[in-house]
């Protein structure tokens, strides 16, 4: 448990240091956001009775999403690992007295929520001060909360656990680029970081539920904004859970195989 | 105690002829070369000894560190560290064991040196007061006050090696591999790193296992030499041997030279 948080300590210092990053994404993040409430904001005026989400579950949807970009995006990569696997400095890893993949795991997830909680606090509290139905609406039973949190974390553990099964196939590609192209783009679209599931045409919403890209960030954001009632939240929990588990198995043995043929080329 | 007995390792190299058409041709029907790295290894290696282990590019020197480390399994032969198999008890053999890769990093690039030691002791579970005790020893040796708070990225690169080695000693490991540990470092680096191996040797009875192309290295480090060519293990002995082998008054340098040349490798 040590390790971990010492991970996590290191990436939080080391995104310490990027002060100019921060503030260039915090300020892209609250441009992006009014930016998309607005454009929705059209749409609805337009015809409110066939908006498929409430307003205010659109915003609120929108504000977390982009407080918790870092958190919740695929295309966050930990380069780190990809350039290790990639020029055979996986070979101090190896070094370490400890498994890989829960290493990776560590870290990635480290790493994640070490961005996140930078950049987390100034949306969340500017945002929760617009007002309805434009802003964040913080107003949540503690038992919705709760669920929110398990969901998020389940979503923590999806995203890292899909990266390092592309980390993990770097060791049998020579470029991984291919691979996180396409799923970043099939993540984006079928794990409502475009547009809200709800927003797809019925057939597609009903298969990209079903994909692991919407036990990503879809289930946490619409369990807070609540237009997923507490009473449908066991199955989308449930799905998250399987997920996480079934990419953590599939990765962990692509992991260790992987590393049964590795070679570190070079000397 | 390092034993390695009989082992072997190839590497498959896929090969092709340049040219459009052979690329496409190598879409359907990949040749394969079969490259030995290493044929039948054998040598045993006392507690406190410091070895030279020389050849040149491609001799199977990185091989033997990999295969020592547990990063690379061998196809054949086998092999204990103080009465470990590497590749088979990695978790419990690396715990015991430190090493540097002279050309890769292990300090994280944009945090302080001390962050990464902190890292690493978390990591490999280092008791406070151990830790305490080998860095401030580590510090001493290596002259690394200065260093500890600076970035690794602002670092040259002798002060970088110098706390490198120092992060592969914090845990207090009994066994040191240094694959090419002085490569690029200006003279006064390398006499502070060669200092220090021997004064980790005298002061903890660290075994350690050296490869390099600096026969000044060897001059002033190893009381045993190792030669290997080719993936085998041509000559066992010291420098004066080395030396004597050569005939005439050349330097290590120039005797080994001869050496390569006369085993054709």
């Amino acid at each position: 448990m040590r390790k971990y948080w010492s991970f996590f300590k290191m990436r939080l210092m080391a995104g310490l240091q990027y002060r100019a990053a921060a503030l260039a994404g915090m300020s892209t993040q609250f441009v992006w956001g009014a930016m998309e409430i607005l454009l929705y904001r059209a749409f609805w005026l337009e015809h409110p009775e066939r908006f498929p989400m409430g307003m205010e579950a659109l915003s609120s949807y929108i504000w977390l999403q982009q407080a918790f970009l870092t958190l919740f995006a695929l295309w966050n990569w930990e380069h780190d690992i990809l350039e290790a696997v990639k020029t055979g400095s996986v070979a101090y890893e190896l070094l370490r007295p400890g498994d890989l993949y829960s290493m990776w795991m560590a870290r990635s997830a480290a790493n994640r929520l070490a961005r996140a909680s930078l950049r987390m606090v100034p949306v969340i509290a500017v945002s929760a001060l617009i007002p309805a139905p434009w802003g964040l609406r913080l107003r949540i039973s503690p038992a919705a909360f709760g669920v929110f949190l398990a969901s998020a974390a389940l979503m923590v553990l999806v995203v890292c656990a899909y990266s390092l099964l592309v980390y993990a196939l770097t060791f049998y590609l020579t470029d991984p680029n291919g691979i996180m192209v396409v799923s970043v783009a099939a993540a984006d679209l079928l794990g409502g970081a475009v547009v809200p599931l709800p927003f797809l045409p019925e057939g597609l919403r009903r298969f990209a539920e079903l994909t692991p890209f919407a036990s990503m960030q879809n289930v946490p954001l619409r369990l807070f904004s609540g237009d997923i009632p507490l009473s449908q939240a066991p199955a989308a929990l449930g799905l998250q859970v399987f997920w996480a588990a079934a990419l953590i198995l599939a990765g962990y043995l692509l992991t260790r195989n992987g590393l049964r043929r590795a070679v570190i080329l070079g000397g | 105690m390092i034993e390695m007995k009989g082992i072997s390792k190839t590497y498959r190299v896929r090969r092709r002829e340049a040219g459009l058409g052979n690329a496409l041709r190598s879409l359907f029907s990949r040749d394969c070369t079969e490259i030995p790295a290493l044929e039948s290894m054998t040598f045993t290696v006392p507690d406190g000894q410091i070895l030279g282990y020389i050849g040149p590019n491609g001799a199977g020197k990185s091989t033997t560190i990999k295969i020592l480390s547990g990063i690379l399994r061998p196809d054949s032969g086998t092999c204990t560290v103080d009465g470990l198999t590497p590749w088979a008890d990695r978790k419990k053999h690396v715990a015991r064991l430190g090493v540097v890769f002279g050309q890769r990093s292990q300090l994280w690039w944009d945090v302080p040196v001390m962050e990464s030691f902190g890292l690493l002791r978390d990591i490999y579970r280092v008791p406070a007061a151990d830790f305490r005790e080998n860095l401030e020893r580590l510090t001493a040796l290596l002259d690394l006050v200065d260093l500890l708070k600076t970035p690794a990225r602002m670092l040259s690169l002798g002060q970088r090696m110098r706390c490198e080695i120092a992060a592969a000693l914090l845990h207090g490991p009994k066994v040191l591999f240094l694959d090419e540990p002085t490569i690029g470092l200006d003279a006064v680096s390398k006499l502070k790193v060669r200092e220090f191996i021997l004064e980790q040797n005298k002061l903890c009875g660290t075994t350690v296992l050296l490869t390099t192309h600096d026969m000044q290295d060897i001059d002033a480090l190893c009381s045993r030499v190792l030669l290997i060519g080719k993936g085998r293990l041509l000559l066992d002995g010291d420098t004066a041997q080395i030396r004597a082998m050569a005939g005439e008054n050349l330097s290590t340098e120039e005797s080994v030279a001869d050496l390569y040349r006369r085993f054709g490798i």
